[in-house]
């Protein structure tokens, strides 16, 4: 440690450099943006400008802000709510028999049905408030983050190396200590990964959630999603255009000072014991390295999250690492069933009273036709968009010059809002009579398509030089190469694009099944529109149906066709 | 030697110690170690020697408070060891080195652990990255570092909480022979210099020579169960000579006792065992076996070979030449018998046969003495559509002995199976069935 100190003492280079005026002037812009939004959040509903919206485009770089503010708001809540239940789910064999199966449930259900009641639950606990509207916009975005950021963490705790555990058992590490020097460690590549995955899915969430109407209200937050409603509302094609081009700079920006630095920063944590060739450094990680002040800064911050890392805290006695000599007690797992009876038996109750009261089995079969409608258009859009892709990433990823090149695009793009970008598609269908049930569906995976490229890329960049020669050598040409050689060399790269790009259409459909334009709205047919319309009536019995439908549908889909497939990738077409 | 040693203070004791487990549903307990004792007193290195799933490595974790035994006493310092104990630092055969720290903050986390201040925890892990030869890399990653410097780190981690005993579990296992015999030489000079902040070393291994160079005890495990099936001094004062006479005599007694022993154990147990078909088999290749039996066949050996010299002269450790021999004598191929090995008159026929006669020869051994071969032969035979599902064959090792193992015997079943052409198999499905067999 001092002689990494002492160098930079040595050149005798006290004074500030331009990078460290740099930095503060981005440092003081931050805490001035924070403060300002602040003070917008605590302000009564009814005070003046609270919840108005102006098109003057001067206007954008605020909404821009606090519409970025929400979403580090609820990263921030998504990380609390991962290093809390993740590790209950982990640490606790009792507690992860029920943690786990609701997480996965969880991740199924398009919360976007629900949005409507959690503004109303949010808002009585704030009343009048924009506080209220805030955390019910910071909750939405949550709900679209949080799952497989757990989900993620709770594997890496599951996968910790058996010898490090050991090791940080033999060298007396508490419980505390092993959490951050080995389990959080260990899941940080996992994590990061996640967290921008996430990041990407909450853009598409933060605009949908900042307009939102309850009964005859309709409230707008400031921020780039009421901004383009009110563009809507407005028929102003101008506004829509500002708005796609300030929720670009917005992107751009968060990509390159935030995650790929942080991408490149959590390579240090991945757990190989070979050096591999890595990218070269972000920019941004290479003026925080090189900026005295950020570095400074950095290692004051990194030497605090040290020494909290580092109490000695222990919440459990120590115990030897096996397994054997603390064996589950049957009595008290019998014990925890028995408490969890009653719960359920509630929930049922409650269920069923709900449901027979409000709904019909005609319901339930409409509701169902629908759900069909819109798994055909889920399935017909992802294998338009695999045929599509599938051969353009091959392509791309086979020449690493252009795969380096397109890479950070389609990541960049996947995090693109796509639905900043219906307007013009609406406005193209209004003005030439199309036929919305057939023309609305692109709409489902204008953002998730690039899930397929990117990962398609990645995996035919992967693709062993030794394997590609082979083919070449044999003259496999043609047909027989894409059957033989690259499909299932990259099939497990594929399915996990797939995975990720079905998912998001399933819930892109509720925003992308009815659009308007002003007064003109349009409708296709399909378990989306139905849980748009019955939300707009403020119907819940119909939305929960709905939503509980969608889920099944997600569910069944994920369940019987893609964790089969990836199962296979993984046994038989990994390169390992 | 051994009278000045036996004055100095008991670190560790282990008296009648057994490590067993149950299966769910299996009657019978599975013993990884049985009735084994261990006295280590201060000022003395001692080896535990055996093939693997010996529990040399389960014991030396009893010893490191990371498992409990089934029953026994162990005591530290006259206490029993509950967890970790105080005093006890251990190295990994794996490294088991933390890939975000870099070598400096490795050496430190057993000192952080203890809530040694800052400066003092600098300054001892500085003091043990200079001793061990680290000087210079307290910056790097693991992942920088080859494969010796990262043990030089875990030996560092290991010393700079200056334990009384340090546990070192296969330490030279994954490095390549020149690495190690430069590490095994630094540890024993640091040793033999009083210069190593220990007082004493326990060592798991399964390398014959590097026991009798680095120890002054040697205890050799026999297998299944686990046990000691003797002690051995070794006289030898430090620097040792490989090539000495009498070090050259101790190393070939010691494959005499390891060849020797397994023998009658292992036909108690499978004398003891309510079925022949759960008889541990060794993942050993058919190619690795056709190619020692005419390495045996051909000049020198013509037929016989001195065990140690053979494994000297195909690079091969004990630990990997013992099965390899004792799945030729279940075979019936060849013969080991203290410390040598002889082809037997199938084995040179078979050596002489071509690749199709070499597959016949090798099923009939396989129907003739491998019973859980014959067992799935007999079963594919008898079923009208010549399918059976492996799960039940796994099911029903895994009675007899842990998952690990019945999954490495069924494994080498399939490999052999296959070479013989007595079945096939279908890894999806995991199925053994008579395609493509005629």
């Amino acid at each position: 440690m001092l002689n990494n100190a002492y160098p930079a003492l040595a050149t005798g280079r006290r004074l500030p450099n331009l990078w460290d005026v740099v930095a503060i002037l981005c440092v003081f812009g931050a805490i001035v943006g924070l403060v300002h939004v602040g003070q917008g959040a605590l302000v009564p509903l009814n005070a003046p400008h609270a919840t108005e919206i102006s098109l003057d485009p001067a206007n954008l770089p605020g909404y821009a802000v606090r519409t970025t503010l929400r979403m580090f708001a609820a990263i921030l809540a998504s990380l609390l709510f991962t290093l809390t239940y993740a590790t209950a789910a982990a640490k606790s064999r009792r507690l992860g028999l029920v943690l786990v199966p609701i997480l996965d449930i969880l991740q199924s259900v398009p919360i976007l049905g629900f949005l409507t009641f959690t503004v109303v639950f949010f808002m009585s606990l704030f009343p009048g408030q924009v506080l209220g509207l805030e955390l019910a916009a910071v909750f939405a975005i949550f709900t679209s983050q949080a799952w497989n950021m757990a989900f993620s963490f709770y594997q890496s705790l599951k996968t910790v190396p058996a010898d490090l555990a050991e090791a940080s058992v033999s060298f007396h590490l508490t419980g505390w200590q092993r959490f951050w020097r080995l389990e959080v460690p260990f899941a940080v590549p996992g994590l990061v990964w996640n967290t921008m995955m996430s990041m990407s899915g909450g853009w598409f969430f933060v605009v949908a959630s900042e307009a939102i109407s309850v009964g005859d209200n309709t409230w707008k937050l400031p921020g780039i999603g009421s901004y383009v409603a009110l563009a809507l509302e407005q028929r102003d094609i101008h506004a829509v255009l500002y708005a796609i081009g300030a929720m670009l700079v917005v992107i751009l920006l968060y990509d390159q000072l935030l995650f790929r630095p942080l991408v490149a920063w959590s390579a240090k944590f991945r757990f190989e014991t070979t050096a591999s060739a890595t990218a070269d450094d972000p920019w941004v990680l290479r003026i925080i390295r090189r900026t005295r002040l950020l570095q400074l800064a950095g290692g004051a911050v990194g030497s605090a999250v040290g020494a909290f890392g580092g109490l000695r805290l222990s919440f459990l006695p120590r115990r030897s690492a096996s397994a054997a000599d603390h064996k589950p007690s049957r009595v008290v797992d019998a014990l925890c069933l028995l408490a969890l009876v009653p719960v359920l038996a509630w929930a049922v109750y409650h269920l069923v009273g709900f449901v027979s009261t409000e709904l019909s089995w005609a319901d339930l079969g409409q509701v169902f036709v629908l759900g069909l409608i819109t798994m055909l258009r889920v399935i017909v859009l992802i294998a338009l968009a695999s045929l599509i892709w599938v051969p353009i990433g091959v392509w791309i990823g086979l020449r690493p010059v252009w795969a380096r090149r397109v890479q950070p695009l389609a990541q960049f793009l996947a995090a693109f809002p796509a639905n900043l970008l219906f307007p013009p598609v609406v406005l193209a269908i209004v003005s030439f009579h199309l036929n919305p049930d057939i023309w609305l569906t692109p709409l489902m995976v204008l953002g998730t398509q690039w899930y397929i490229l990117f990962n398609v890329v990645a995996g035919a960049a992967a693709f062993p030089g030794d394997l590609q020669e082979a083919a070449k050598n044999f003259q496999v040409g043609g047909f027989l190469w894409w059957r033989r050689v690259i499909l299932p060399g990259i099939f497990s790269y594929y399915v996990t694009g797939a995975i990720t790009a079905s998912g998001g259409s399933w819930n892109a459909a509720i925003v992308a099944e009815v659009v308007s334009w002003g007064t003109t709205k349009l409708t296709a047919h399909g378990l989306g529109a139905y849980i748009a319309d019955a939300t707009d009536k403020g119907d819940m019995a119909r939305v929960v149906l709905g939503v509980a439908v969608m889920s099944g549908f997600v569910l069944l889909f994920n369940r019987l066709l893609w964790r089969p497939l990836y199962g296979y990738a993984q046994r038989r077409l990994t390169l390992a | 030697m051994d009278t000045i040693i036996a004055a100095h203070p008991t670190l560790l004791e282990v008296e009648a110690c057994r490590q067993s487990y149950r299966k769910d549903a299996g009657n019978a307990d599975l013993v990884v170690l049985e009735d084994v004792n261990l006295t280590l007193r201060e000022g003395e290195i001692v080896a535990l020697l055996g093939r693997s799933g010996s529990g040399k490595s389960t014991l030396l974790r009893i010893v490191a408070g990371l498992l409990k035994p089934t029953a026994g006493r162990v005591t530290w310092r006259g206490e029993p060891i509950k967890g970790p104990a105080d005093g006890v630092a251990m190295v990994f055969q794996s490294f088991a080195l933390f890939p975000w720290l870099t070598v400096q903050e490795n050496v430190e986390l057993g000192l952080e652990a203890r809530g040694v201040p800052r400066v003092e925890r600098e300054q001892r892990a500085e003091a043990a990255i200079d001793l061990i030869g680290l000087g210079g890399f307290e910056s790097a990653y693991p992942k920088e570092l080859s494969g010796g410097m990262r043990q030089r780190v875990g030996l560092a981690r290991a010393l700079v909480v200056h334990p009384d005993l340090l546990l070192m579990d296969e330490p030279f296992s994954a490095l390549d022979v020149l690495t190690a015999e430069t590490l095994r030489t630094d540890l024993i000079d640091l040793w033999s210099d009083g210069r190593l902040p220990v007082k004493s070393v326990l060592m798991v291994t399964h390398n014959i020579e590097e026991a009798v160079l680095m120890t002054d005890r040697i205890l050799v495990f026999s297998t299944n169960p686990g046990r000691v099936a003797s002690e051995l001094v070794v006289p030898f004062p430090h620097p040792r000579n490989r090539l000495d006479p009498a070090f050259r005599q101790m190393v070939d007694d010691i494959y005499a006792l390891m060849t020797r022993r397994p023998a009658p154990g292992l036909r108690a147990a499978t004398a003891l065992a309510p079925a022949a078909i759960a008889m541990p088999l060794h993942r050993v290749g058919t190619n690795m076996m056709s190619g020692l039996m005419e390495t045996l066949a051909g000049p020198p050996y013509e037929g016989r070979a001195d065990l140690p010299a053979l494994a000297g002269s195909l690079q091969l450790e004990a630990d990997e030449l013992l099965p390899l021999g004792e799945t030729l004598q279940l075979l019936h191929f060849a013969v080991v018998e203290e410390g040598d090995i002889h082809l037997t008159d199938q084995g040179r026929s078979f050596v002489n046969a071509e690749t199709d006669d070499r597959k016949r020869l090798f099923a009939e051994a396989l129907r003739a003495h491998v019973p859980l071969a014959a067992m799935i032969r007999q079963v594919l035979d008898e079923r009208w559509n010549h399918r059976a599902s492996a799960v039940r064959f796994r099911d029903e090792l895994e009675d007899h002995m842990s998952p690990d193992y019945a999954d490495e015997t069924l494994r080498s079943v399939i490999g052999w199976g296959r070479y013989a052409e007595l079945f096939s198999y279908d890894e999806e499905a995991e199925q053994f069935s008579l395609e493509d067999i005629e």
